[in-house]
């Protein structure tokens, strides 16, 4: 066996009392992430993929709370001290790189201080790791005394991954990178988050709603779907040969510059993904699910194979 | 034949500091031409996509499209008829308008979250005094169009989810019977299973009312499968046009070649041919 995993989360399960009774964004999913591995989520509004990222370093807003399951990082079980870790360690990149950045200060200084909040460094070595880690995105370090509103959209965000990156953490939590940004610009930013992994062999988590985004960028994948893990597997098997009926639909009505064809209609799947406060029993999916069997309607399966929660799975087992 | 021509289209923003600024600075005007001699003319009932990245001009060009925003130069004829011609006679201008309509991107800040569904759909019937006496019925006839049903009218937008709001936009537009239908961005700010069930509705409701649209997207793989034609913009110029296929097929202009590569695909491995 190799070494240890660095990230083990176990039966996470994050809760929000509300009035109408207690919501339940992540229920009960597991995973792992490997050193120098990108993994991706993947899902559609509502499916709790930004809430589980951000349980992992312990930011979910009261008075929603991690009801159950732990997270193990490198070795050790985070529990109320997730802040030390963050930004040390877990580094995080959010969708909108506007509201990441201090628009009073110069980005030298951002870097900076995020430098010698973590490491013990005096100011001028601190200010020369800023300028490496702007090189590292490809941003020209001649720039450490400009302000955030003198970078274009694309800029920013890589000075938003270098602020991340900063503190050499070994796992970088980036939630929605590129949605902001255009496609020539959103290639540029993934390129940069790629990169950084295979070189200094850190692991990334990448959540997203796009699931080209995720075949270009990703080592292996996670679809969740109602707070829940639908498949989880390497990103090419689980793209060409998905298991679980939701992610053939995701794939399947994803529309593809690959497929020009002029009439042909999407795939769609009926319906939408429930509301929190009405999760159908049993199977979260199948009341959408054109395979659905009467133990579907019953009983929640569990991740079977390693690969999907699907009783499909074991009816073919059988 | 076609239904809508641009020819020459530009449109110039006037961004300069007042006039007694720029006495006192003497700095001088700045224009920005956010859309520069684009021409371009769409079937009837066929799609035709202007695709580009922000600050391409596509919205600019949707505005003017649907009589928003009056062009700096060139013209947009509907049917021959020029949209802004000032000697356009009143009764002719609102017949023109009635059969231009056009879908916004975001759901959410397109209906007016006091009304009930059924006054957004009666609006436009009220406005160019159609279905009079049967309002009702007209009304259901639409919610039935797009998916949704005839209970659905007395509910108010905020109880529907975000496909389903894109569907009562669509429903408004059709509420005209219009001709000539502008979707700025209908779909990106909706999940991947919705936005299938909002393109496959759009082409049938094509199909059935041999309706033409404009569709503006920054996504190519959302055009791939919907237009027939597609124009390039780049920086308020039109680099490429040509028809679907051929344009995935083989892009002639860097521009497009370059937007074409970044696309995210499914199957990487795939596309080594490009």
């Amino acid at each position: 066996m190799s070494a240890a995993p660095l990230l083990e989360v176990r039966n996470l399960r994050v809760e929000f009392p509300t009035r109408r009774g207690v919501l339940t964004p992540v229920d009960d999913v597991s995973f792992t992430v490997e050193r120098g591995e990108i993994l991706g989520f993947v899902g559609e509004s509502g499916a709790g993929k930004s809430m589980t990222g951000a349980a992992i370093i312990g930011l979910i807003d009261p008075p929603g709370r991690i009801a159950g399951g732990e997270v193990v990082f490198d070795g050790t079980v985070i529990g109320k001290d997730a802040a030390a870790l963050r930004g040390k360690h877990i580094g995080m990149v959010f969708q909108d790189p506007l509201t990441s950045l201090n628009p009073l200060k110069r980005i030298g200084d951002q870097l900076a201080e995020t430098i010698r909040l973590h490491l013990d460094v005096g100011a001028a070595e601190a200010r020369k790791r800023a300028a490496r880690s702007l090189e590292e995105v490809g941003l020209d370090p001649g720039r450490l005394d400009a302000y955030p509103h003198e970078f274009s959209g694309g800029m920013r965000q890589r000075v938003v991954i270098a602020l991340a990156l900063a503190a050499e953490p070994e796992l970088v939590i980036a939630d929605e990178p590129t949605t902001a940004l255009d496609v020539s610009i959103q290639a540029q930013v993934l390129g940069v988050l790629k990169r950084i992994c295979a070189e200094r062999g850190a692991s990334v988590i990448l959540v997203t709603h796009d699931m080209g985004v995720i075949a270009e960028t990703t080592d292996r994948v996670a679809v969740l779907y109602a707070g829940r893990l639908a498949e989880i597997g390497p990103t090419a098997d689980v793209i060409s040969n998905p298991r679980h009926p939701y992610a053939q639909g995701l794939i399947a009505s994803t529309p593809t510059v690959e497929d020009a064809a002029q009439d042909g209609e999407l795939y769609q799947i009926p319906g939408s993904m429930p509301r929190l406060d009405a999760i159908p029993p049993g199977c979260a999916f199948h009341p959408r699910c054109a395979h659905a069997m009467e133990r579907c309607r019953r009983e929640r399966p569990p991740m079977l194979e390693g690969r999907a929660a699907c009783w499909l799975l074991a009816e073919e087992g059988a | 034949m076609s239904i809508v021509e641009a020819r020459g289209l530009t449109r110039r923003f006037d961004l300069s500091d007042p006039w007694v600024v720029r006495m006192l600075t003497f700095r001088k005007k700045r224009i920005l031409t956010a859309v520069d001699d684009v021409s371009f003319s769409i079937e009837k009932g066929t799609t035709y996509a202007l695709v580009g990245e922000s600050g391409s001009g596509k919205s600019t060009i949707a505005r003017m499209a649907v009589g928003l925003l009056a062009p700096s130069a060139g013209t947009i004829t509907i049917d021959g008829t020029n949209l802004n011609d000032p000697a356009l006679d009143p009764a002719t201008r609102t017949a023109l308008r009635r059969r231009i309509q056009m879908v916004f991107q975001s759901p959410y800040a397109s209906l007016n979250p006091r009304w009930r569904v059924g006054a957004i759909l009666a609006e436009p019937l009220h406005a160019f005094g159609l279905a009079a006496g049967r309002e009702t019925a007209r009304v259901a006839e639409l919610l039935e169009q797009v998916g949704l049903s005839e209970t659905d009218a007395r509910r108010f937008p905020h109880e529907f989810s975000g496909g389903q709001r894109q569907r009562i936009s669509i429903a408004r537009a059709l509420a005209s019977e219009p001709d000539f239908i502008i979707c700025d961005e209908p779909t990106s700010a909706l999940d991947v299973s919705v936005q299938a069930q909002v393109l496959n509705l759009l082409k049938r409701l094509q199909r059935e009312l041999g309706l033409t649209y404009l569709f503006i997207t920054h996504d190519l793989a959302v055009v791939a499968t919907m237009a027939r034609r597609i124009g390039v913009l780049q920086h308020g110029k039109l680099v490429e046009e040509q028809d679907t296929i051929a344009l995935f097929a083989a892009p002639r202009d860097p521009y497009t070649k370059m937007l074409l590569d970044a696309a995210p695909r499914l199957h990487p491995a795939s596309a080594t041919g490009r």
